[in-house]
């Protein structure tokens, strides 16, 4: 079997201005800090980045990790897809002042797009956001030929749904707890959130992992992320 | 209400009696985190953390440090998971929340209109922090109990209509302030409780949205924990 081992000096070779990159975590728990500071070593900017939330802003760095808050504070993200500014008042300044684009969605929308993404799915209807201004979203979509410029309210059955399509990106970064080396991964505790969800959805996905165990030391029925998902694994140090 | 008490905490008071035993509910961040404060003795709640556990417990003792795993609940502050509990990704814990799963939800607010309407997320070119969860917890649980002031600074807050971008249309199923408490029927408001001392005539005066008077209107009792 091929080695997914990837050391974190070879991460530079998957990255590229302007690319898209889902990164897990909540609050920065569950996103792999190693790789984000290997993104930023990179140099690579003008990022799409979609996540939770930007975790914690630099001022607050006793209460939590900053997370991707370190690619915004060094201006590498050009666009933002996320749920949740509120504790990183670097980004909220950047998108007040215009030199962010944020899309702001309810986080379950949010999970549901990248979910789909992943799963070959075509959208998903929700009743989340309907009659907010998260129905007024300019968006350029094609519903049997015909062309709409704003997100699409659907009535089914006498209730209003909102269309939301598909997230997909180019690379994925996640975190995880245990490995094995063909890439089964099992999460602990709140650090699973958008995880799995994101290695559906991503070309590439990349691991890193606190704990590295030979293939057969997960059980089968206690795998999270099964390995056919993730494509490299960066080890402890 | 004694003269010490916050109107904070006679909020989180008598919402904490709204709740029944064995009840799962998602409680929002700040005021309503207040509520399990004064739950009954008897009274045992399953608490949903929106990023994807049930079962939210007290800080442990040994917290592990900023970068090793550890278990935080939705503000990203360490808290731990009770034996009963359970872990899950984000699509299975929105889907309980969307998904009518959660007993009941209790969130924040910053207007209430007449039909239930509910806006609790931003003030537009001031604070824009998104909406995380609170949409999909306020369209999904199946009681939505809102705790808020009935002011601010004088400011009406309970509307006609919400002038602030809505969090849900018509979805609040009780609203609890310090003066008051109301509970929605088929979009329809009603005034059912009072905060000792307090005047239907001063709430009135204080609520610019149209509501009724319920037949049954009483005193509004509280939770005496810790009292």
């Amino acid at each position: 079997m091929k080695s997914k081992k990837l050391e974190i000096e070879q991460v530079a070779s998957f990255l590229r201005d302007g690319m898209t990159i889902m990164y897990g975590g909540f609050m920065g728990n569950g996103t792999p800090p190693r790789l984000i500071k290997a993104i930023l070593d990179s140099g690579v900017k003008d990022l799409t980045m979609i996540g939770d939330d930007t975790a914690f802003g630099e001022d607050l760095a006793a209460r939590g990790p900053e997370g991707v808050g370190l690619l915004i504070r060094n201006k590498r993200v050009k666009k933002l897809v996320t749920g949740h500014i509120g504790l990183n008042k670097e980004a909220q300044r950047q998108m007040l002042a215009g030199e962010m684009e944020i899309e702001l969605s309810p986080i379950g929308t949010l999970a549901e797009r990248i979910r789909a993404g992943g799963s070959g799915l075509g959208g998903v209807l929700t009743p989340t956001g309907v009659g907010t201004s998260v129905a007024d979203v300019k968006m350029d979509v094609t519903i049997n030929g015909q062309k709409f410029d704003q997100k699409q309210t659907i009535n089914i059955n006498g209730r209003d749904y909102l269309l939301e399509l598909p997230l997909r990106a180019d690379l994925a970064v996640l975190e995880a707890v245990v490995a094995d080396k063909s890439g089964n991964l099992v999460y602990y505790g709140s650090m699973r959130n958008h995880n799995p969800l994101m290695a559906l959805a991503a070309d590439t996905v990349i691991v890193e992992a606190h704990q590295i165990f030979e293939v057969g030391y997960i059980n089968p029925d206690h795998v999270m992320t099964p390995s056919i998902l993730v494509d490299h694994i960066i080890y402890p140090i | 209400m004694t003269q010490e008490m916050s109107a904070k905490e006679f909020i989180a008071r008598r919402i904490a009696l709204e709740l029944k035993d064995g009840d799962v509910v998602n409680m929002g961040i700040g005021l309503p985190t207040l509520v399990a404060n004064y739950l009954p003795k008897d009274v045992y709640l399953t608490l949903h953390s929106e990023n994807g556990f049930l079962g939210v417990g007290p800080v442990p003792d040994n917290v592990p440090p900023i970068g090793e795993p550890r278990i935080v609940n939705a503000g990203g502050n360490p808290c731990s998971i009770l034996p009963h509990g359970s872990t899950f990704d984000i699509s299975m814990s929105f889907a309980l929340m969307r998904g009518g799963h959660l007993d009941a939800c209790v969130l924040g607010g910053l207007q209430v209109a007449e039909n239930g309407d509910l806006a609790n997320w931003m003030v537009p070119g001031k604070n824009v922090p998104g909406m995380g969860g609170a949409m999909d917890l306020a369209v999904g649980a199946k009681q939505v109990i809102v705790a808020m002031e009935h002011t601010n600074n004088g400011e009406k807050k309970i509307l006609k209509k919400c002038t602030l971008p809505l969090t849900v249309k018509s979805r609040v199923s009780v609203l609890v302030t310090e003066k008051a408490l109301f509970r929605f029927y088929d979009g329809k408001m009603v005034l059912e409780e009072y905060a000792p001392g307090v005047s239907v005539d001063e709430i009135r005066a204080e609520t610019e949205a149209a509501f009724t008077v319920s037949d049954n209107l009483k005193e509004m009792v509280i939770s005496q924990v810790g009292m």
